[in-house]
């Protein structure tokens, strides 16, 4: 079993745990311990959705009017600018 | 199999040849990618413009050396990102470290916000005050690990995709990413934690 000084040690996976990406081997030692331990499950939770809002935010974000009438102009392909 | 197309799509040969048209086909489908990179590395709308203007002006010239190993839209990030980079170092020469010292997680800071505040109403999470706040969290990174974070977290590339536009190992892209990710989560916790204080408030 796993002791609070297993949080430090564990740290450095949490990301690649988040992503999925780690062994089952690794992965199931890191839900064992998140099930006894609130500040890592807290650390997880907060992970995860810190990585979801910045993916929630770039789907929002607009191209400003005229960026691409200003490139293809800069690149003197004006004639060939996508109606 | 046909060697002549690219990874996504393009004639290799005609890019080759420096054809206009192949060539605008290639801007139209990348433009927003590329600004979109830009303004996330430098959180300028003029300067964003100048790079994205900056790295087609590069492939144009480039393409005749792109041998279509990778595709087309990895091989623009990579002209991007090194355009975004250098434009940082030479407005901010103390900022950008020399030495890379992010290659294993022995640095990792033990976290230091743990307040539970993804119960949040997403109005909260999403405002554009959180908008603001959240942008500028990214600014604060350090270039290095700000590009693997755009690059991974919020234009979606692969692991290795990251690490070939950047050049770097798939453990550095992955080490890097880790503390970017840890440094953020640390302001977002420290930031919604005021609000979830608030709420709780009587």
């Amino acid at each position: 079993m796993m002791s609070h000084e297993d949080c430090r040690y564990l740290l450095g996976s949490l990301s690649e745990f988040v992503d999925g990406s780690l062994e089952i081997d690794v992965c199931a030692e890191i839900e064992r311990h998140l099930a006894e331990c609130d500040d890592c499950r807290i650390v997880v939770d907060s992970l995860k959705k810190t990585i979801y809002l910045y993916h929630a935010s770039a789907e929002q974000a607009s191209i400003p009017e005229g960026v691409k009438e200003r490139l293809f102009r800069s690149l003197e392909l004006d004639d060939l600018l996508p109606k | 199999m046909d060697n002549s197309k690219t990874r996504d799509g393009f004639s290799l040969a005609a890019l080759h040849a420096g054809d206009r048209a192949e060539f605008a086909r290639v801007v139209d489908t990348y433009y927003e990618m590329v600004y979109r990179l830009a303004i996330r590395m430098l959180s300028n709308p003029q300067d964003a413009e100048d790079i994205l203007q900056e790295t087609f002006i590069k492939a144009y010239r480039k393409f005749h050396n792109f041998d279509g190993r990778s595709s087309v839209s990895t091989w623009l990030y990579r002209i991007a990102t090194n355009e975004a980079l250098m434009f940082l170092r030479r407005q901010h020469p103390e900022l950008t470290p020399i030495d890379d010292t992010y290659e294993n997680d022995e640095g990792l800071e033990k976290p230091a916000h743990i307040v539970d505040w993804c119960c949040l109403p997403e109005e909260e999470l999403m405002s554009a005050e959180a908008q603001a706040y959240l942008d500028e969290a990214v600014e604060s990174l350090p270039p290095n690990l700000r590009v693997v974070f755009i690059l991974r977290d919020i234009q979606g590339l692969s692991t290795r995709e990251t690490a070939e536009v950047l050049n770097l190992t798939e453990m550095a892209v992955k080490t890097r990413l880790s503390r970017a990710r840890f440094k953020l989560r640390e302001l977002l916790s420290k930031y919604y934690g005021e609000k979830v204080a608030e709420e709780s408030k009587p």
